[in-house]
């Protein structure tokens, strides 16, 4: 389990508008990119200062090129961060106000809590 | 000594600034009522006549991440620059720009630590919408300083509830004993039950309206001793997995005081959640409507 790192993509993409769009468009080359270029930058270090052994698991991994909210909210990503960047990737394809959110609800409907846990 | 002019507990909901400045087809249908809820809320700090407020919030990953993740956080700062690129996408948030109080802020790290709790502190801090919910509903020109003071009701391992209510009690003491003749004005933001991210969220009501009820209950009356017994860092998850916001509440009724009855109370059922407004006059020693 990297719960951690998955956080960090979802962190670090939400926050930046050109990522946000990337990932959109291109979601398994940007985890790709991601894991090789970002996973280990330490976000208030020097880029040269980086750790060396943070990765995905191959379900984290492909979770995430597959924007597979379902399976990430299952294993345990913080819901805050999933729910406010898949709101950024594709509240725009629905016509009605708030019409992703309640289908990203309805997609978890089968979960009743206690809900995957999200410590990290 | 400085004087505590108004203890203030909110709900901070990020769709009230666009629900209110939108108007024709994009204007909510509870948009009217909410407006009045919100101005008659503002009218009871407005009347306090504040110097200065020490805010209460959460940051929401914003600044504040998991490689260094305080439980307590006070703004020292002169400035706060305010609201994030993903709050302006998602909500439609203005870009805020706020003054500080330095001396505030120094004088409640230096005693709050001395007085059991080792508080974090950041000198360069760029709040987000938990406090800035709260001055666009009751302080719109955003024109007094501020003390922001965060805490984490959202990346486990998370503080106990009376460890917030500790702190609030700590922060109603350590401002009454502060040496200035400022009026100071204490106000944080919470969430009632609140469901983001999971099955529950944004249905016609809040996810847990019995545990809205409960807890509106508590806050207006002071309840410390039930709202500490019956809240656990466990309990939080079962009404909303967004709920343990709710901490925040308990902290400014740690603030107010136990049994401490609040001057004003006000709510509004949402879609989504319940907006909830308590207002408290300790320095009157009541309702000085």
């Amino acid at each position: 389990m990297s719960k951690y790192l998955v956080d960090k993509f979802l962190f670090t993409i939400d926050r930046d508008p050109d990522l946000v769009e990337r990932y959109r468009a291109d979601p398994r080359g940007t985890v790709a990119w991601w894991e090789a270029e970002r996973a280990n930058v330490i976000l208030n270090c020097p880029e040269a200062e980086r750790s060396t052994w943070l990765r995905f698991t191959d379900a984290e991994r492909e979770a995430l090129a597959a924007h597979d909210y379902v399976a990430l909210f299952e294993l345990g990503a913080h819901n805050f961060l999933l729910l406010t960047l898949f709101i950024a990737l594709f509240e725009r394809d629905y016509d009605e106000p708030l019409a992703f959110q309640r289908e990203f609800a309805a997609r978890l409907s089968h979960w009743t809590v206690p809900y995957p846990d999200i410590s990290t | 000594m400085a004087t505590v002019a108004a203890v203030i507990a909110s709900t901070h909901h990020p769709f009230y600034y666009r629900a209110s400045t939108s108007s024709g087809a994009d204007r909510p249908p509870f948009a009217d009522e909410w407006v009045a809820k919100i101005e008659a809320f503002r009218e009871t700090l407005t009347r306090a006549r504040a110097d200065v407020l020490v805010m209460i919030g959460s940051d929401h990953f914003h600044q504040l991440w998991l490689d260094n993740m305080p439980q307590f956080l006070v703004g020292k700062a002169p400035y706060y620059d305010a609201n994030y690129y993903n709050e302006e996408r998602e909500f439609g948030l203005p870009r805020m720009f706020l003054p500080g109080d330095e001396d505030l802020s120094a004088y409640l790290l230096r005693q709050g630590m001395d007085a059991g709790f080792d508080l974090a502190f950041s000198n360069e801090l760029r709040i987000d919408h938990s406090i800035t919910c709260p001055l666009i509903t009751l302080r719109p020109q955003a024109d007094l300083p501020i003390v922001p003071v965060y805490t984490n009701i959202f990346a486990p391992p998370l503080p106990q509830p009376g460890r917030f209510v500790q702190l609030g009690q700590t922060i109603r003491r350590l401002v009454e004993a502060w040496p200035s003749d400022k009026r100071v004005a204490i106000i944080g933001t919470g969430h009632l039950s609140l469901e983001l991210g999971g099955p529950r969220q944004f249905g016609p009501h809040g996810p847990d309206p019995e545990f809205d009820r409960k807890a509106v209950e508590w806050i207006a009356s002071g309840n410390l001793a039930s709202a500490l017994a019956e809240v656990s860092l466990e309990s939080l998850w079962l009404p909303g997995n967004a709920t343990h916001g709710f901490m925040d509440f308990m902290l400014m009724m740690g603030v107010a005081g136990e049994n401490a009855k609040a001057d004003y109370v006000d709510s509004l059922d949402l879609f989504h959640t319940m907006e909830a407004y308590f207002t408290w006059y300790p320095a009157e020693g009541g309702d000085q409507a």
